[in-house]
């Protein structure tokens, strides 16, 4: 049982690139720590220099009470478990699993036990005998957990293992990993680019972009309380609507709230409008055109624009076009195309943001 | 496309008995006319059915030699001739795939040079580099030696560049889960690529098996003791006889015999060099 401590950890590339630019985390012993963000902003990267294998530039790495800086990645006392699961194609399901013992020379009856014990948690008793090219999908994932669970690690750190499952098998298995995690007790980290995955798995939630963390904290505060428009958008599906505050309407509706200075942009999340013809005191109401329904039964996704044509802010991929508004709206019953609505939000739905989308405003 | 018709798959069928009849009847009369006299075969007809003196041809072919032409038993020249093509294999395939391994999984100052050095070995074969090549073994006191034999030819860059073909392939998650896993450099090797290689390994045994065996000049130069001739060699001689009767049937024994190593490597292998070509999956 460890905890793992990140300072100011860097890593640079011979070519100049920066991988990662400073980065600070703290993981408590038995904690599930998600790394989350879009691809290339790092992730990976620093998942594999906690592993041990990419070197680190500058800063220091902790585990357990350890700097594992110059530390093999066979000494550091963690297991990995890879998005391709990287099993040894020659070796039944049993030797896979033993291996690693294996070559710390551990006696057999001790890899025995540890394997047959790994094989009942994960249901892998009737595969032992199989090889990985025998297995589906879902039972291969449970080997290469299987792998590090004998081992008995300080550390789990898992590098995207369910992108090569179906959406279903996705699902079972991530609560799968929690409910094991939660009974190992184990301290682990990991990765993932899919939000819904990061907020459903994390204690702690560490949102990356560009080699830099965005936010660390737990996934509901980073939810509720985005410290960036980047976390803001990034976090929550579908994401949260981001509009400048520029000398418009907007502005003079937020009038009275004091953090008005300081902030240029304005999020509100799609489910936190409410469509109404009410006014709510200190919120804000918009009037929108009805461009596009989704209908997927619980609830209702609305696409409008707004009645003057504003700029907005579209810095991120996935975001929706400037001028357009995402509404999510509970059942199956809504507007219809080309009807004007209005969408209002109270107060304490609103994020305010600096215009550079850097820093929160408020609380 | 497959498709049934009564008369259909005749034709294809007697093109196909055309094409064995042609590549095996030479191989027929060979075995045909060593079983047979001398005498009968000198005398210029030659009969196309087995004749009585098979079993006699071959032990003195195999075992004593005959005393006009080949002073030296085939069977000590099969002998060679295996010693030098497993080792000419097996050298070839322990060289290349070592160097395979470092050029593709270290990293280590002119890695790419020494890769270039390995590739460009392929446009010097042993006929181009014959002599120097001679002089190098000729001043180690390696003629008339397997040694000599065997390693002027196991450099092999085509080996070297397959090897490192199939590497590259090898995910480079399973070389992190070995190290996580605790498996040096040497363990790796033993423990994960060897296995993985092995249909590759066979294919290329196959092919450099036969290389070996069929190897004329680099053998006719450096072996000038009788006891050290190979078995290709050993037949050239046999008709090469001066002021005396050619022994056909002699010659023919030899080359039968020489055709069953390769052809028993062959057939044994097989499975594993087809999948070898062929298999992607890792």
């Amino acid at each position: 049982m460890a905890n793992v401590t990140l300072r100011n950890v860097r890593k640079a590339y011979p070519n100049g690139f920066e991988a990662i630019k400073g980065v600070d985390v703290d993981v408590a012993d038995g904690q599930f720590c998600v790394l989350v963000g879009p691809s290339g902003c790092g992730k990976s990267t620093l998942l594999r220099m906690v592993a041990g294998l990419e070197t680190i530039s500058s800063g220091e790495i902790d585990i357990g009470g350890r700097i594992v800086n110059q530390v093999e990645p066979a000494e550091r006392d963690i297991a990995m478990v890879f998005q391709n699961y990287a099993l040894y194609p020659h070796m039944s399901v049993y030797n896979n699993m033993a291996y690693g013992l294996r070559n710390r020379r551990m006696p057999q009856p001790e890899i025995d036990t540890r394997v047959q014990e790994a094989a009942r948690i994960l249901e892998l008793g009737a595969m032992l005998d199989r090889k990985p090219g025998q297995l589906s999908g879902g039972q291969r994932q449970r080997v290469a957990m299987g792998r590090a669970i004998v081992r008995q690690p300080k550390v789990f750190l898992f590098d995207e293992p369910l992108s090569n499952l179906d959406a279903k098998l996705r699902i079972a298995m991530r609560v799968e990993i929690r409910k094991l995690q939660r009974r190992l007790n184990t301290t682990s980290i990991y990765v993932t680019h899919d939000q819904l995955e990061a907020m459903t798995l994390a204690d702690i939630l560490v949102v990356m972009n560009g080699g830099q963390v965005e936010q660390v904290g737990n996934p509901l505060d980073i939810y509720q309380k985005p410290a960036t428009t980047f976390v803001a958008s990034f976090i929550g599906a579908p994401p949260m609507n981001l509009m400048p505050l520029s000398a418009d309407e907007l502005k003079s509706q937020l009038a009275g709230d004091s953090r008005i200075n300081d902030a240029g942009i304005l999020g509100i999340r799609p489910e936190d409008f409410v469509v109404s013809n009410e006014t709510v005191a200190g919120g804000i109401a918009l009037g929108l055109t009805v461009e596009a329904i989704e209908r997927v039964g619980a609830e209702t996704f609305i696409y409008g624009t707004r009645e003057r044509d504003v700029q907005g802010v579209a810095a991120n991929p996935g975001e929706l076009p400037p001028g357009e508004v995402l509404v999510r709206i509970p059942g199956a019953i809504g507007p219809a195309i080309g009807e004007r609505i209005r969408a209002i939000a109270a107060p304490d739905k609103l994020h305010l943001f600096t215009a550079d989308g850097r820093q929160r405003v408020g609380p | 496309m497959i498709e049934h018709r009564r008369f259909g798959n005749l034709l294809p069928h007697l093109i196909l008995l055309a094409g064995v009849a042609i590549v095996a009847f030479p191989v027929y009369l060979a075995i045909i006319a060593s079983t047979h006299d001398n005498t009968v075969i000198a005398n210029g007809q030659m009969p196309l059915y087995p004749g009585s003196h098979g079993l006699e041809t071959y032990w003195n072919t195999i075992v004593s030699g005959t005393g006009k032409t080949t002073r030296q038993a085939v069977g000590v020249m099969m002998l060679n001739s295996l010693i030098m093509a497993i080792g000419i294999a097996v050298g070839k395939i322990a060289i290349s795939i070592i160097s395979a391994y470092a050029i593709v999984f270290f990293s280590f100052p002119f890695r790419m040079t020494a890769f270039w050095t390995i590739f460009i070995t392929l446009m010097l074969p042993v006929e181009v580099r014959i002599f120097p090549t001679y002089k190098i073994t000729s001043d180690l006191h390696m003629l008339d030696s397997y040694a000599g034999l065997i390693l002027p030819l196991i450099a092999s860059a085509t080996a070297t560049l397959l090897f490192r073909q199939f590497f590259m392939t090898v995910p480079k998650e399973l070389v992190e889960a070995s190290k996580i896993d605790g498996a040096g450099p040497i363990r790796f090797f033993w423990d994960t690529l060897l296995p993985l290689s092995v249909t590759n390994i066979a294919a290329l045994f196959v092919i450099l098996f036969i290389y070996g065996w069929n190897q004329y000049l680099w053998p006719l130069l450096i072996t000038t003791r009788d006891d050290m001739q190979t078995i290709v060699i050993g037949i050239k001689k046999i008709i090469d006889v001066h002021d005396a009767l050619t022994e056909w049937q002699v010659a023919m024994a030899t080359a039968v015999l020489a055709m069953l190593p390769p052809v028993a490597v062959v057939v044994l292998m097989q499975r594993l060099f087809v999948k070898g070509l062929i298999e992607t999956e890792k």
